[in-house]
Protein backbone atom coordinates (compact mmCIF):
# COMPACT_ATOMS: atom_id res chain seq x y z
CA UNK A 1 0.00 0.00 0.00
CA UNK A 2 2.85 2.33 0.77
CA UNK A 3 4.55 1.85 -2.57
CA UNK A 4 2.80 4.42 -4.83
CA UNK A 5 3.03 7.18 -2.26
CA UNK A 6 6.66 6.43 -1.45
CA UNK A 7 7.60 6.50 -5.11
CA UNK A 8 5.92 9.85 -5.52
CA UNK A 9 7.65 11.31 -2.48
CA UNK A 10 10.96 9.93 -3.66
CA UNK A 11 10.56 11.60 -7.02
CA UNK A 12 8.88 14.81 -5.97
CA UNK A 13 10.84 15.53 -2.81
CA UNK A 14 14.04 13.52 -2.59
CA UNK A 15 15.42 13.70 -6.11
CA UNK A 16 15.30 17.52 -6.08
CA UNK A 17 17.23 17.42 -2.80
CA UNK A 18 20.07 15.66 -4.54
CA UNK A 19 19.65 18.24 -7.28
CA UNK A 20 20.86 20.88 -4.85
CA UNK A 21 24.33 19.94 -6.01
CA UNK A 22 23.69 21.93 -9.19
CA UNK A 23 24.39 25.00 -7.09
CA UNK A 24 28.03 23.95 -7.33
CA UNK A 25 27.96 23.38 -11.08
CA UNK A 26 27.95 25.37 -14.24
CA UNK A 27 24.86 24.02 -15.88
CA UNK A 28 24.98 23.20 -19.53
CA UNK A 29 21.78 21.60 -20.75
CA UNK A 30 23.41 20.27 -23.88
CA UNK A 31 25.79 17.97 -22.10
CA UNK A 32 23.32 17.21 -19.31
CA UNK A 33 23.24 18.07 -15.65
CA UNK A 34 25.35 15.21 -14.40
CA UNK A 35 28.15 15.93 -16.85
CA UNK A 36 28.17 19.68 -16.30
CA UNK A 37 31.47 20.80 -14.81
CA UNK A 38 31.89 21.50 -11.11
CA UNK A 39 32.73 25.07 -10.27
CA UNK A 40 32.94 24.88 -6.49
CA UNK A 41 31.63 28.00 -4.79
CA UNK A 42 31.75 30.21 -7.90
CA UNK A 43 27.96 30.56 -8.08
CA UNK A 44 27.82 31.64 -4.46
CA UNK A 45 30.66 34.09 -4.98
CA UNK A 46 28.78 35.70 -7.84
CA UNK A 47 25.54 35.73 -5.90
CA UNK A 48 26.89 37.34 -2.76
CA UNK A 49 28.85 39.92 -4.70
CA UNK A 50 25.64 41.30 -6.21
CA UNK A 51 23.58 43.92 -4.44
CA UNK A 52 20.54 41.67 -4.85
CA UNK A 53 21.82 39.09 -2.39
CA UNK A 54 21.53 41.63 0.39
CA UNK A 55 18.25 43.10 -0.89
CA UNK A 56 16.45 39.78 -1.16
CA UNK A 57 17.65 38.59 2.24
CA UNK A 58 16.66 41.85 3.88
CA UNK A 59 13.26 41.97 2.17
CA UNK A 60 12.41 38.37 2.94
CA UNK A 61 13.30 38.67 6.61
CA UNK A 62 11.92 42.15 7.26
CA UNK A 63 8.58 41.41 5.62
CA UNK A 64 8.23 38.18 7.53
CA UNK A 65 9.07 39.83 10.85
CA UNK A 66 6.48 42.51 10.16
CA UNK A 67 3.87 39.91 9.22
CA UNK A 68 4.58 37.95 12.39
CA UNK A 69 4.40 40.93 14.75
CA UNK A 70 1.39 42.74 13.28
CA UNK A 71 -0.37 39.55 12.26
CA UNK A 72 -0.17 37.97 15.69
CA UNK A 73 -1.29 41.14 17.39
CA UNK A 74 -4.35 41.53 15.17
CA UNK A 75 -5.28 37.86 15.16
CA UNK A 76 -5.17 37.57 18.95
CA UNK A 77 -7.16 40.77 19.35
CA UNK A 78 -9.81 39.70 16.88
CA UNK A 79 -10.03 36.25 18.44
CA UNK A 80 -10.77 37.88 21.79
CA UNK A 81 -13.43 40.11 20.26
CA UNK A 82 -14.97 37.12 18.54
CA UNK A 83 -15.04 35.32 21.83
CA UNK A 84 -16.93 38.19 23.46
CA UNK A 85 -19.74 38.00 20.92
CA UNK A 86 -22.37 35.79 22.47
CA UNK A 87 -24.92 35.39 19.69
CA UNK A 88 -24.04 32.14 17.93
CA UNK A 89 -25.32 33.14 14.53
CA UNK A 90 -23.45 36.45 14.54
CA UNK A 91 -20.25 34.77 15.63
CA UNK A 92 -20.51 32.20 12.84
CA UNK A 93 -21.13 34.92 10.30
CA UNK A 94 -18.13 36.99 11.37
CA UNK A 95 -15.98 33.90 11.37
CA UNK A 96 -17.13 32.97 7.88
CA UNK A 97 -16.52 36.43 6.48
CA UNK A 98 -13.06 37.04 7.89
CA UNK A 99 -11.86 33.64 6.70
CA UNK A 100 -12.95 34.20 3.11
CA UNK A 101 -9.85 36.11 1.95
CA UNK A 102 -7.73 33.16 3.01
CA UNK A 103 -9.51 30.90 0.52
CA UNK A 104 -9.12 33.11 -2.51
CA UNK A 105 -6.18 32.56 -4.80
CA UNK A 106 -3.47 35.18 -4.78
CA UNK A 107 -4.13 35.82 -8.45
CA UNK A 108 -7.64 37.01 -7.67
CA UNK A 109 -6.19 39.04 -4.79
CA UNK A 110 -3.96 40.82 -7.27
CA UNK A 111 -7.08 41.77 -9.25
CA UNK A 112 -8.63 43.16 -6.09
CA UNK A 113 -5.52 45.25 -5.46
CA UNK A 114 -5.51 46.31 -9.09
CA UNK A 115 -9.11 47.47 -8.76
CA UNK A 116 -8.01 49.87 -6.05
CA UNK A 117 -4.63 50.93 -7.36
CA UNK A 118 -4.72 50.83 -11.15
CA UNK A 119 -3.50 54.22 -12.34
CA UNK A 120 -6.19 54.87 -14.96
CA UNK A 121 -9.24 53.21 -13.48
CA UNK A 122 -8.31 52.40 -9.89
CA UNK A 123 -10.68 53.30 -7.10
CA UNK A 124 -8.10 55.16 -5.02
CA UNK A 125 -6.91 57.46 -7.78
CA UNK A 126 -10.35 58.14 -9.25
CA UNK A 127 -12.64 58.24 -6.27
CA UNK A 128 -10.45 59.27 -3.35
CA UNK A 129 -7.43 61.28 -4.48
CA UNK A 130 -9.36 63.15 -7.16
CA UNK A 131 -12.15 64.15 -4.78
CA UNK A 132 -9.56 65.37 -2.31
CA UNK A 133 -7.98 67.40 -5.05
CA UNK A 134 -4.75 65.42 -4.97
CA UNK A 135 -2.72 64.26 -7.91
CA UNK A 136 -3.18 60.66 -8.92
CA UNK A 137 -0.33 58.38 -7.95
CA UNK A 138 1.01 55.79 -10.30
CA UNK A 139 1.10 53.04 -7.72
CA UNK A 140 2.67 50.36 -9.82
CA UNK A 141 5.79 52.35 -10.44
CA UNK A 142 6.35 54.04 -7.08
CA UNK A 143 8.16 51.65 -4.83
CA UNK A 144 7.99 53.62 -1.58
CA UNK A 145 4.34 52.67 -1.01
CA UNK A 146 4.79 48.98 -1.56
CA UNK A 147 6.08 47.89 1.83
CA UNK A 148 2.78 49.14 3.27
CA UNK A 149 0.65 47.71 0.49
CA UNK A 150 2.28 44.28 0.79
CA UNK A 151 1.81 44.23 4.55
CA UNK A 152 -1.84 45.28 4.32
CA UNK A 153 -2.60 42.69 1.65
CA UNK A 154 -0.82 39.97 3.56
CA UNK A 155 -2.64 40.76 6.81
CA UNK A 156 -5.96 41.04 4.97
CA UNK A 157 -5.48 37.61 3.51
CA UNK A 158 -4.21 35.80 6.56
CA UNK A 159 -5.54 37.27 9.79
CA UNK A 160 -8.80 35.32 9.61
CA UNK A 161 -6.87 32.08 9.45
CA UNK A 162 -4.72 32.62 12.52
CA UNK A 163 -7.61 34.27 14.32
CA UNK A 164 -9.57 31.04 14.04
CA UNK A 165 -6.71 29.05 15.53
CA UNK A 166 -6.52 31.42 18.49
CA UNK A 167 -10.27 31.44 18.83
CA UNK A 168 -10.35 27.63 18.97
CA UNK A 169 -7.88 27.81 21.85
CA UNK A 170 -9.87 30.51 23.62
CA UNK A 171 -13.02 28.42 23.50
CA UNK A 172 -11.08 25.70 25.27
CA UNK A 173 -10.31 27.86 28.31
CA UNK A 174 -12.37 26.70 31.26
CA UNK A 175 -15.25 29.14 31.87
CA UNK A 176 -15.06 28.64 35.61
CA UNK A 177 -11.80 30.61 35.75
CA UNK A 178 -13.66 33.66 34.55
CA UNK A 179 -16.56 33.07 36.92
CA UNK A 180 -14.13 32.83 39.82
CA UNK A 181 -12.36 35.97 38.66
CA UNK A 182 -15.64 37.89 38.48
CA UNK A 183 -16.51 36.81 42.02
CA UNK A 184 -13.11 38.03 43.12
CA UNK A 185 -13.92 41.36 41.55
CA UNK A 186 -11.57 41.21 38.53
CA UNK A 187 -12.47 43.64 35.79
CA UNK A 188 -12.18 42.97 32.09
CA UNK A 189 -8.56 44.00 31.82
CA UNK A 190 -7.57 41.86 34.74
CA UNK A 191 -9.43 38.88 33.28
CA UNK A 192 -7.67 39.37 29.99
CA UNK A 193 -4.26 39.80 31.57
CA UNK A 194 -4.46 36.93 34.03
CA UNK A 195 -6.63 34.34 32.28
CA UNK A 196 -7.00 34.92 28.56
CA UNK A 197 -3.44 35.81 27.64
CA UNK A 198 -1.80 33.12 29.78
CA UNK A 199 -4.23 30.64 28.23
CA UNK A 200 -3.11 31.67 24.77
CA UNK A 201 0.56 31.96 25.62
CA UNK A 202 1.77 28.59 24.47
CA UNK A 203 -0.14 28.61 21.15
CA UNK A 204 1.12 32.13 20.41
CA UNK A 205 4.69 31.07 21.06
CA UNK A 206 4.32 27.93 18.98
CA UNK A 207 2.76 29.66 15.98
CA UNK A 208 5.36 32.41 16.17
CA UNK A 209 8.23 29.94 16.27
CA UNK A 210 6.72 28.10 13.34
CA UNK A 211 6.58 31.33 11.37
CA UNK A 212 10.14 32.12 12.36
CA UNK A 213 11.20 28.76 10.99
CA UNK A 214 9.73 29.85 7.67
CA UNK A 215 11.26 33.30 7.76
CA UNK A 216 13.48 32.55 4.79
CA UNK A 217 10.52 31.68 2.60
CA UNK A 218 7.99 34.07 1.16
CA UNK A 219 4.64 33.79 -0.54
CA UNK A 220 5.71 33.93 -4.16
CA UNK A 221 2.33 35.18 -5.37
CA UNK A 222 2.23 38.03 -2.91
CA UNK A 223 5.56 39.41 -4.04
CA UNK A 224 5.39 38.55 -7.72
CA UNK A 225 1.75 38.69 -8.70
CA UNK A 226 0.30 41.42 -6.51
CA UNK A 227 2.87 44.06 -7.62
CA UNK A 228 2.23 42.73 -11.16
CA UNK A 229 5.90 41.84 -11.62
CA UNK A 230 6.61 45.52 -12.07
CA UNK A 231 10.27 46.29 -12.66
CA UNK A 232 10.09 49.66 -10.94
CA UNK A 233 9.08 48.01 -7.69
CA UNK A 234 11.76 45.39 -7.59
CA UNK A 235 13.76 46.88 -4.73
CA UNK A 236 10.72 46.78 -2.49
CA UNK A 237 9.28 43.48 -3.66
CA UNK A 238 12.14 41.18 -4.56
CA UNK A 239 12.45 38.24 -2.16
CA UNK A 240 14.45 35.05 -2.33
CA UNK A 241 11.58 33.18 -3.95
CA UNK A 242 10.95 35.74 -6.67
CA UNK A 243 14.68 36.05 -7.26
CA UNK A 244 15.02 32.31 -7.79
CA UNK A 245 12.09 32.29 -10.18
CA UNK A 246 13.34 35.25 -12.18
CA UNK A 247 16.82 33.78 -12.31
CA UNK A 248 15.42 30.52 -13.55
CA UNK A 249 13.24 31.95 -16.30
CA UNK A 250 13.95 35.54 -17.26
CA UNK A 251 17.62 36.21 -16.62
CA UNK A 252 18.48 32.71 -17.64
CA UNK A 253 20.97 32.48 -14.86
CA UNK A 254 20.45 29.02 -13.45
CA UNK A 255 23.71 29.13 -11.52
CA UNK A 256 22.80 32.08 -9.33
CA UNK A 257 19.19 30.96 -9.00
CA UNK A 258 20.28 27.57 -7.77
CA UNK A 259 22.82 29.12 -5.42
CA UNK A 260 20.08 31.30 -3.97
CA UNK A 261 17.80 28.26 -3.71
CA UNK A 262 20.53 26.32 -1.92
CA UNK A 263 21.10 29.21 0.46
CA UNK A 264 17.36 29.28 1.20
CA UNK A 265 17.08 25.50 1.71
CA UNK A 266 20.03 25.27 4.08
CA UNK A 267 19.29 28.34 6.19
CA UNK A 268 15.60 27.34 6.21
CA UNK A 269 16.50 23.88 7.46
CA UNK A 270 18.70 25.24 10.25
CA UNK A 271 15.91 27.60 11.29
CA UNK A 272 13.31 24.81 11.43
CA UNK A 273 15.57 22.70 13.62
CA UNK A 274 16.34 25.65 15.88
CA UNK A 275 12.71 26.70 16.18
CA UNK A 276 11.65 23.18 16.97
CA UNK A 277 14.31 22.93 19.64
CA UNK A 278 12.90 26.05 21.27
CA UNK A 279 9.32 24.78 21.06
CA UNK A 280 10.43 21.59 22.71
CA UNK A 281 11.89 23.52 25.61
CA UNK A 282 8.64 25.39 26.14
CA UNK A 283 6.11 22.66 25.56
CA UNK A 284 7.19 19.14 24.78
CA UNK A 285 3.90 18.05 23.24
CA UNK A 286 3.82 20.82 20.67
CA UNK A 287 7.18 20.11 19.13
CA UNK A 288 7.15 18.82 15.58
CA UNK A 289 9.53 16.01 16.39
CA UNK B 1 -15.00 35.90 28.99
CA UNK B 2 -17.98 36.13 31.27
CA UNK B 3 -19.45 39.38 30.28
CA UNK B 4 -22.77 40.98 30.89
CA UNK B 5 -21.68 44.42 29.90
CA UNK B 6 -23.99 45.61 27.10
CA UNK B 7 -21.61 48.35 26.03
CA UNK B 8 -18.72 46.00 25.53
CA UNK B 9 -20.90 43.56 23.61
CA UNK B 10 -21.90 46.34 21.27
CA UNK B 11 -18.30 47.39 20.88
CA UNK B 12 -17.31 43.83 19.95
CA UNK B 13 -20.10 43.63 17.37
CA UNK B 14 -19.14 46.99 15.96
CA UNK B 15 -15.49 46.02 15.59
CA UNK B 16 -16.32 42.64 14.07
CA UNK B 17 -18.67 44.24 11.56
CA UNK B 18 -15.93 46.66 10.58
CA UNK B 19 -13.47 43.80 10.13
CA UNK B 20 -15.96 41.76 8.14
CA UNK B 21 -16.52 44.78 5.89
CA UNK B 22 -12.76 45.21 5.55
CA UNK B 23 -12.65 41.65 4.25
CA UNK B 24 -15.66 41.96 1.96
CA UNK B 25 -15.25 45.42 0.45
CA UNK B 26 -12.61 44.46 -2.12
CA UNK B 27 -14.92 41.72 -3.39
CA UNK B 28 -17.75 44.21 -3.64
CA UNK B 29 -15.60 46.51 -5.73
CA UNK B 30 -14.65 43.59 -7.94
CA UNK B 31 -18.22 42.46 -8.54
CA UNK B 32 -19.68 45.92 -9.05
CA UNK B 33 -16.87 46.85 -11.45
CA UNK B 34 -17.48 43.77 -13.54
CA UNK B 35 -21.07 44.85 -14.24
CA UNK B 36 -20.38 48.52 -14.71
CA UNK B 37 -20.87 50.12 -18.08
CA UNK B 38 -17.56 50.47 -19.94
CA UNK B 39 -17.89 54.19 -20.61
CA UNK B 40 -18.55 54.85 -16.96
CA UNK B 41 -15.47 52.82 -16.11
CA UNK B 42 -13.22 54.70 -18.43
CA UNK B 43 -14.52 57.99 -17.15
CA UNK B 44 -14.87 57.36 -13.42
CA UNK B 45 -12.74 54.28 -12.81
CA UNK B 46 -13.79 51.34 -10.68
CA UNK B 47 -16.28 52.36 -8.02
CA UNK B 48 -18.88 50.95 -5.66
CA UNK B 49 -21.84 52.89 -6.95
CA UNK B 50 -21.67 53.07 -10.73
CA UNK B 51 -23.95 55.35 -12.70
CA UNK B 52 -24.75 52.73 -15.33
CA UNK B 53 -24.84 48.95 -15.31
CA UNK B 54 -23.95 46.66 -18.13
CA UNK B 55 -23.58 42.90 -18.36
CA UNK B 56 -21.75 42.77 -21.68
CA UNK B 57 -18.56 41.50 -20.05
CA UNK B 58 -20.29 38.35 -18.83
CA UNK B 59 -22.22 37.83 -22.04
CA UNK B 60 -18.96 37.98 -23.85
CA UNK B 61 -17.06 35.73 -21.45
CA UNK B 62 -19.69 33.05 -21.40
CA UNK B 63 -20.13 32.92 -25.13
CA UNK B 64 -19.02 29.65 -26.62
CA UNK B 65 -15.57 28.70 -27.85
CA UNK B 66 -14.02 31.28 -25.63
CA UNK B 67 -10.73 30.64 -23.89
CA UNK B 68 -12.32 31.27 -20.50
CA UNK B 69 -14.84 28.48 -20.89
CA UNK B 70 -12.02 26.18 -21.88
CA UNK B 71 -9.86 27.22 -18.93
CA UNK B 72 -12.79 26.54 -16.65
CA UNK B 73 -13.08 23.05 -18.06
CA UNK B 74 -9.37 22.40 -17.56
CA UNK B 75 -9.47 23.66 -14.00
CA UNK B 76 -12.48 21.49 -13.20
CA UNK B 77 -10.81 18.44 -14.70
CA UNK B 78 -7.52 19.07 -12.91
CA UNK B 79 -9.27 19.71 -9.61
CA UNK B 80 -11.33 16.53 -9.90
CA UNK B 81 -8.47 14.23 -10.92
CA UNK B 82 -5.96 15.85 -8.60
CA UNK B 83 -8.18 15.74 -5.55
CA UNK B 84 -9.24 12.15 -6.12
CA UNK B 85 -5.68 10.99 -6.70
CA UNK B 86 -4.40 12.94 -3.74
CA UNK B 87 -6.96 11.47 -1.35
CA UNK B 88 -6.36 7.91 -2.57
CA UNK B 89 -2.58 8.26 -2.23
CA UNK B 90 -2.84 9.95 1.15
CA UNK B 91 -5.12 7.21 2.47
CA UNK B 92 -2.82 4.50 1.16
CA UNK B 93 0.08 6.11 3.02
CA UNK B 94 -1.74 7.09 6.17
CA UNK B 95 -3.49 3.81 6.89
CA UNK B 96 -0.42 1.53 7.12
CA UNK B 97 1.38 4.20 9.11
CA UNK B 98 -1.44 4.27 11.62
CA UNK B 99 -0.95 0.57 12.35
CA UNK B 100 1.42 -0.25 15.13
CA UNK B 101 2.35 -3.62 13.57
CA UNK B 102 3.83 -2.09 10.41
CA UNK B 103 7.46 -3.18 10.10
CA UNK B 104 9.83 -0.23 9.80
CA UNK B 105 7.10 2.20 10.77
CA UNK B 106 9.52 4.76 12.13
CA UNK B 107 11.63 4.66 9.00
CA UNK B 108 8.58 5.38 6.83
CA UNK B 109 7.41 8.10 9.17
CA UNK B 110 10.76 9.80 9.03
CA UNK B 111 10.92 9.39 5.27
CA UNK B 112 7.69 11.36 5.00
CA UNK B 113 8.35 13.78 7.79
CA UNK B 114 11.75 14.85 6.56
CA UNK B 115 10.16 16.39 3.46
CA UNK B 116 8.55 18.94 5.75
CA UNK B 117 11.93 20.06 7.04
CA UNK B 118 14.04 20.18 3.97
CA UNK B 119 13.39 20.68 0.31
CA UNK B 120 15.40 20.96 -2.84
CA UNK B 121 13.61 24.11 -3.86
CA UNK B 122 12.38 25.32 -7.19
CA UNK B 123 15.43 25.02 -9.42
CA UNK B 124 16.17 21.28 -9.09
CA UNK B 125 12.44 20.44 -9.18
CA UNK B 126 11.94 22.51 -12.26
CA UNK B 127 14.89 20.93 -14.03
CA UNK B 128 13.80 17.44 -13.05
CA UNK B 129 10.18 17.80 -14.18
CA UNK B 130 11.03 19.49 -17.43
CA UNK B 131 14.21 17.67 -18.47
CA UNK B 132 13.59 14.15 -17.24
CA UNK B 133 9.82 13.81 -17.12
CA UNK B 134 9.01 16.05 -20.04
CA UNK B 135 6.03 17.41 -18.23
CA UNK B 136 6.10 20.85 -19.77
CA UNK B 137 2.87 21.75 -21.54
CA UNK B 138 0.98 18.63 -20.58
CA UNK B 139 -2.05 18.46 -18.36
CA UNK B 140 0.05 16.46 -15.86
CA UNK B 141 2.07 19.57 -15.10
CA UNK B 142 -1.02 21.00 -13.44
CA UNK B 143 -1.67 17.88 -11.38
CA UNK B 144 1.55 16.16 -10.45
CA UNK B 145 4.40 18.44 -9.31
CA UNK B 146 4.31 19.13 -5.62
CA UNK B 147 0.59 18.74 -5.10
CA UNK B 148 -0.24 15.08 -5.37
CA UNK B 149 0.78 14.13 -1.88
CA UNK B 150 1.90 16.24 1.04
CA UNK B 151 3.47 15.11 4.27
CA UNK B 152 1.18 17.38 6.20
CA UNK B 153 -2.00 15.70 4.95
CA UNK B 154 -0.61 12.23 5.52
CA UNK B 155 0.19 13.09 9.11
CA UNK B 156 -3.23 14.67 9.63
CA UNK B 157 -5.02 11.59 8.32
CA UNK B 158 -2.78 9.19 10.20
CA UNK B 159 -3.49 11.03 13.42
CA UNK B 160 -7.20 10.78 12.72
CA UNK B 161 -6.92 7.02 12.18
CA UNK B 162 -4.93 6.43 15.34
CA UNK B 163 -7.11 8.57 17.58
CA UNK B 164 -10.59 7.95 16.21
CA UNK B 165 -10.54 4.30 15.20
CA UNK B 166 -10.08 1.85 18.06
CA UNK B 167 -7.55 -0.90 17.44
CA UNK B 168 -10.16 -3.43 18.47
CA UNK B 169 -12.16 -2.64 15.35
CA UNK B 170 -9.23 -3.52 13.11
CA UNK B 171 -8.54 -6.67 15.10
CA UNK B 172 -12.17 -7.75 14.89
CA UNK B 173 -12.09 -7.33 11.13
CA UNK B 174 -8.95 -9.45 10.97
CA UNK B 175 -10.50 -12.21 13.04
CA UNK B 176 -13.46 -12.19 10.69
CA UNK B 177 -10.99 -12.91 7.90
CA UNK B 178 -10.88 -9.53 6.19
CA UNK B 179 -7.75 -8.78 4.15
CA UNK B 180 -5.80 -5.57 4.75
CA UNK B 181 -7.36 -3.85 1.77
CA UNK B 182 -10.76 -5.20 2.74
CA UNK B 183 -10.36 -3.75 6.21
CA UNK B 184 -9.41 -0.39 4.79
CA UNK B 185 -12.30 -0.30 2.32
CA UNK B 186 -15.11 -1.75 4.42
CA UNK B 187 -14.18 -0.81 7.97
CA UNK B 188 -11.84 2.15 8.08
CA UNK B 189 -13.19 4.29 5.25
CA UNK B 190 -16.82 4.39 6.41
CA UNK B 191 -15.55 5.51 9.80
CA UNK B 192 -13.36 8.26 8.38
CA UNK B 193 -15.77 10.36 6.37
CA UNK B 194 -15.22 13.56 8.39
CA UNK B 195 -11.47 13.64 7.74
CA UNK B 196 -11.97 12.61 4.10
CA UNK B 197 -14.39 15.47 3.57
CA UNK B 198 -12.16 17.98 5.31
CA UNK B 199 -9.01 16.99 3.47
CA UNK B 200 -10.89 16.61 0.20
CA UNK B 201 -12.14 20.17 0.42
CA UNK B 202 -8.75 21.59 1.35
CA UNK B 203 -7.00 19.70 -1.44
CA UNK B 204 -9.72 20.63 -3.93
CA UNK B 205 -9.35 24.26 -2.95
CA UNK B 206 -5.59 24.17 -3.41
CA UNK B 207 -6.00 22.64 -6.88
CA UNK B 208 -8.63 25.18 -7.84
CA UNK B 209 -6.45 28.06 -6.65
CA UNK B 210 -3.17 26.74 -7.95
CA UNK B 211 -1.44 28.88 -10.51
CA UNK B 212 2.22 28.23 -9.74
CA UNK B 213 2.42 24.93 -11.57
CA UNK B 214 0.75 26.61 -14.51
CA UNK B 215 3.18 29.50 -14.35
CA UNK B 216 6.21 27.24 -14.17
CA UNK B 217 5.31 24.52 -16.60
CA UNK B 218 2.63 25.74 -19.02
CA UNK B 219 3.26 28.07 -21.91
CA UNK B 220 0.65 26.66 -24.26
CA UNK B 221 -2.48 28.83 -24.03
CA UNK B 222 -4.71 25.83 -24.76
CA UNK B 223 -3.76 24.30 -21.43
CA UNK B 224 -4.20 27.34 -19.22
CA UNK B 225 -6.21 26.78 -16.09
CA UNK B 226 -8.46 29.60 -14.98
CA UNK B 227 -5.91 30.96 -12.50
CA UNK B 228 -3.10 30.94 -15.03
CA UNK B 229 -5.35 32.66 -17.52
CA UNK B 230 -6.22 35.29 -14.92
CA UNK B 231 -2.56 35.80 -14.23
CA UNK B 232 -1.76 36.25 -17.92
CA UNK B 233 -4.65 38.62 -18.49
CA UNK B 234 -3.64 40.92 -15.69
CA UNK B 235 -0.01 41.16 -16.67
CA UNK B 236 -0.54 41.31 -20.37
CA UNK B 237 -3.24 43.42 -21.97
CA UNK B 238 -2.30 42.13 -25.39
CA UNK B 239 -3.10 38.66 -24.24
CA UNK B 240 -6.55 39.68 -23.12
CA UNK B 241 -7.25 41.12 -26.54
CA UNK B 242 -5.89 38.20 -28.50
CA UNK B 243 -7.61 35.52 -26.48
CA UNK B 244 -10.79 37.54 -26.57
CA UNK B 245 -10.84 38.08 -30.28
CA UNK B 246 -10.15 34.44 -31.03
CA UNK B 247 -13.55 33.75 -29.54
CA UNK B 248 -15.52 36.51 -31.19
CA UNK B 249 -13.97 37.33 -34.50
CA UNK B 250 -11.49 40.14 -34.74
CA UNK B 251 -13.94 42.89 -35.68
CA UNK B 252 -15.43 42.99 -32.24
CA UNK B 253 -12.27 43.37 -30.25
CA UNK B 254 -12.28 47.12 -30.69
CA UNK B 255 -15.57 47.44 -28.82
CA UNK B 256 -14.64 45.02 -26.09
CA UNK B 257 -15.36 46.22 -22.59
CA UNK B 258 -11.83 45.28 -21.55
CA UNK B 259 -11.80 47.21 -18.28
CA UNK B 260 -14.90 45.41 -17.09
CA UNK B 261 -13.83 42.08 -18.54
CA UNK B 262 -10.74 42.03 -16.36
CA UNK B 263 -12.89 42.19 -13.28
CA UNK B 264 -15.46 39.77 -14.67
CA UNK B 265 -12.82 37.09 -15.24
CA UNK B 266 -11.62 37.49 -11.69
CA UNK B 267 -15.19 37.13 -10.44
CA UNK B 268 -15.54 33.91 -12.41
CA UNK B 269 -12.22 32.72 -11.02
CA UNK B 270 -13.31 32.93 -7.41
CA UNK B 271 -17.05 32.40 -7.81
CA UNK B 272 -17.07 28.64 -7.19
CA UNK B 273 -15.13 29.09 -3.98
CA UNK B 274 -17.44 31.84 -2.75
CA UNK B 275 -20.54 29.82 -3.61
CA UNK B 276 -19.40 26.55 -2.07
CA UNK B 277 -17.65 27.98 0.96
CA UNK B 278 -20.60 29.02 3.17
CA UNK B 279 -22.06 25.51 2.96
CA UNK B 280 -18.84 23.77 3.91
CA UNK B 281 -17.56 26.44 6.23
CA UNK B 282 -17.35 24.09 9.21
CA UNK B 283 -15.08 21.71 7.28
CA UNK B 284 -12.68 24.49 6.42
CA UNK B 285 -12.63 25.70 10.00
CA UNK B 286 -12.09 22.14 11.16
CA UNK B 287 -9.26 21.64 8.71
CA UNK B 288 -7.54 24.75 10.01
CA UNK B 289 -7.90 23.95 13.68
CA UNK B 290 -6.98 20.29 13.30
CA UNK B 291 -4.05 21.09 11.05
CA UNK B 292 -2.64 23.90 13.12
CA UNK B 293 -2.36 21.92 16.30
CA UNK B 294 0.30 19.51 15.11
CA UNK B 295 -0.98 16.90 12.66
Amino acid sequence: MLIPGCIYILINNYIPMSGLTIAFKKINYRIGIWDSPWVGFKNFEFLFKTREAWTITRNTILYNVTFIVIGTFIAVGVAMLLNTVRQNAARKTYQTLILLPHLISIVVVSYLVYGFLSSESGFVNNSILEKLGLHPISWYSTSKYWPYIIVIVSIWKSFGYSCIIYYATLVGIDKSYYEAAVIDGANKWKQMKHITLPGLKSIIIILTLMSISKIFYSDFGLFYQVPMNSGALIDATNTIDTYVYRGLTKLNNVGMASAAGFYQSIVGFVLVIAANYMVKKIDKDSALF
Amino acid sequence: MVDNNKGFQLFAHFMMILLALFCMIPFALLIVSSITDEKTLIHNGYSFIPSALDFTAYKFLLSDSNSIVKAYGITLLVTAIGTAANIVLTTLMAYPLSRKDLPGRNVFSFFIFFTMLFSGGLVPSYIMWTQYFDIKNTIWALIVPGMLLTAFNIIMMRTYFTTNIPEAVVEAAKIDGASESGTLMKVILPMSMPIMATLGLLVGLSYWNDWLNGLYYITDADLFSIQVLLNKMLLDVQFLMSSASSGMGSGLSATLPSTAIKMAVAVLGCLPVMVIYPFFQRFFVKGITVGAVKG
